[in-house]
């Protein structure tokens, strides 16, 4: 059974091969990539510089959008709303960042260092990721029934007498999205960071022993740097997920809490493409950015 | 490390993970064991009564959503996305072990496209397929064919943009399987098939198809399974028409009965369902493979 392999492997080794019959094998694959991913882009860009009515799009070069969406945000004391959001969706993005991270590392760490036979190693990964191919919605509408005002939860505490009146917070709220995001999300971690773990030699991992380390001091200074590359590539997949993400969020947060992607949707349901693409290209610039910053991470590390 | 199976860190940490798999299924199957409620069921406990009720009510469509077609149309949709998603990563995974010029950018796009935020995609594909709307408009104008002009609706659709926006979040996990596979192929079984003097076409369907045939059926599994699941993408990329997952992700608002569990119930059978018939097929190809190595 193939595992998803999500970590990017290097190059496969090359067999003797004709150059032309290559191509021909890969022009299907490139034109869905050249129809549907690239010419879109290229798209995005262009129209976020056009104008547009209530009838129709004007092509044209105008910085006129991009005004729009940073209107206010120079002057006064307030954020102005597109700070705030890109505010609320870095919060959002950080703290599903640092709960995948660790929950991630931990389950992986178990399945790759502490469970011995094979047999079961590769069927508690196969248990860790057999949600992921199921329904995303129907995954987050699962919580309704424990969270809700009358849920599991608060039937508890009630019973027990902690509170006295049902939680609120519990459903619909910052608290719900989190826990949804690492309720889909935290398989995006362990896939590469067991991959990464799998991949190192277990003799450095005795040699640490045999030298005297304690099991933190080999977590920390042997497999901790030897995951790094499953580490970055996990945290790239849940960064710009959560970044970009309008579903979760909208359900979640019972469509009351911003994020970009949600302003996106609801601009282009107006058809203001315009606008909804300026937005786009900002989003894009930011996670570009994130993920910039996380592969510098790699090297200043490798370097010191 | 090997050795402390016993220690209270080992137990500590399959605590952890016993928690998480708890954490990852409890709640599933939680609305699963609420979707068999009786007709007085609600969306929390206590449980009220079995009865197929809900399904029932299911089957007879949820306010103004047709559940039956919204299913066939995602069940077209993810048997298109599969056989397209298969075919093409099978041929470019090929195409990647031999000398390829551009193979690197290639390589690169496909990636961006797997961390690419989905609504971005959506939008793109969306506008293009507006503006393709606009030029056709235009030029039928201008050849004159009123009638035609008339009965043109939008180049969007569930078998044009919705199936490209599947595409370009199935295909990079198809690629990445290939490569996977092909990283741990050994080339002496095509080499002797050579020698031996079978046609490149031959030395595939006989040598290299029934050695890479478990991944293949994985590619399949993928391609089914996130096709079937897809909202992100498909959200802006699609026209008059809704697949189930977007219709399902409407009703969470508006739907306030355990019908809306019969529905998580059902399309989490299929995806199971997909997930078991794969697993096994693979299973069943790797276990043939070896008995004839033998």
């Amino acid at each position: 059974m193939s595992a998803p392999a999500v970590a990017a492997h290097s190059a496969p080794a090359k067999a003797p091969g004709r150059s032309l019959a290559a191509w021909w094998q890969a022009l299907p694959l490139a034109s869905v990539f050249v129809l549907f991913f690239l010419i879109p882009l290229a798209l995005v860009l262009t129209v976020s510089f056009w104008d547009f009515n209530e009838y129709e799009l004007l092509p044209g070069f105008t910085l006129k959008n991009y005004f729009a969406i940073f209107e206010g945000c120079g002057s006064g004391a307030d954020l102005c709303v597109t700070f705030k959001t890109y505010l609320s969706t870095f919060k959002f993005s950080l703290l599903v960042w640092l709960i995948t991270l660790v929950t991630g590392f931990t389950v992986s760490y178990f399945l790759a260092f502490h469970v011995r036979s094979q047999g079961a190693q590769t069927l508690l990964f196969v248990l860790c990721t057999i949600p992921f191919w199921t329904s995303n919605v129907i995954r987050m509408i699962s919580w309704v029934p424990l969270l809700g005002r009358n849920g599991l939860v608060n039937q508890s505490l009630l019973g027990m007498g902690v509170v006295s009146q049902p939680v609120e917070w519990l459903l619909f709220s910052d608290f719900s999205v989190v826990l949804a995001f690492v309720h889909l999300y935290t398989m995006f971690m362990i896939v590469p960071i067991f991959n990464s773990m799998m991949r190192i030699d277990r003799s450095l991992i005795e040699a640490a022993n045999d030298s005297g380390a304690s099991a933190w001091q080999t977590l920390w200074n042997v497999i901790v740097p030897l995951s790094r590359t499953g580490i970055i590539i996990g945290s790239i997949f849940v960064l710009t997920i959560v970044m970009g993400d309008f579903v979760t969020i909208g359900v979640m947060g019972g469509q009351q809490i911003a994020s970009i992607g949600k302003v996106i949707q609801v601009q282009t349901s107006y058809l203001q493409f315009p606008l909804a693409a300026a937005n786009a290209v900002i989003l894009l610039a930011v996670v570009l950015m994130i993920i910039w910053a996380l592969t510098r991470l790699v090297d200043i590390r490798k370097e010191l | 490390m090997r050795n402390d199976r016993h220690s209270p860190g080992f137990w500590l940490l399959a605590a952890f993970f016993a928690l998480f798999v708890l954490f990852l299924y409890g709640p599933m199957f939680i609305i699963v064991l609420l979707s068999f409620q009786g007709p007085e069921g609600g969306l929390t406990f206590p449980l009220r009564g079995v009865s197929l009720h809900w399904f029932h009510k299911l089957a007879e469509g949820l306010g103004v959503v047709d559940i039956g077609a919204a299913l066939k149309r995602s069940l077209g949709l993810g048997l298109a996305v599969t056989a397209f998603t298969v075919l093409f990563s099978v041929l470019a995974g090929l195409a990647f072990r031999k000398k390829l010029a551009g193979g690197n950018t290639l390589f690169f796009v496909v990636v961006a496209s797997l961390i690419m935020p989905s609504i971005i995609v959506s939008l793109g594909i969306g506008l293009e397929f507006r503006l393709l709307d606009g030029g056709i408009k235009k030029l039928l104008e201008l050849l004159g064919m009123d009638s035609a002009l008339e009965g043109y609706g939008t180049a969007l659709g569930l078998f044009t943009s919705a199936l490209g926006a599947h595409l370009t979040w199935t295909l990079p996990f198809g690629l990445l399987i290939m490569f996977a596979v092909f990283n741990r192929f050994n080339p002496a079984y095509e080499e002797a098939a050579r020698d031996l003097g079978a046609t490149p076409w031959q030395g595939f369907r006989h040598v290299v198809l029934p050695l890479i045939a478990p991944s293949v059926v994985g590619i399949g599994m993928f391609g089914f399974t996130l096709s079937w699941d897809e909202i992100a993408r498909t959200s802006q990329a699609i026209g008059d028409v809704n697949t189930l997952p977007l219709e399902l992700q409407g009703l969470t608002t508006t739907v306030t009965t355990p019908a809306i569990y019969a529905l998580g119930t059902v399309t989490t059978v299929v995806s199971l369902g997909v997930v078991a018939l794969a697993m096994g097929l693979a299973w069943w190809l790797g276990k043939r493979q070896k008995k004839g190595q033998r």
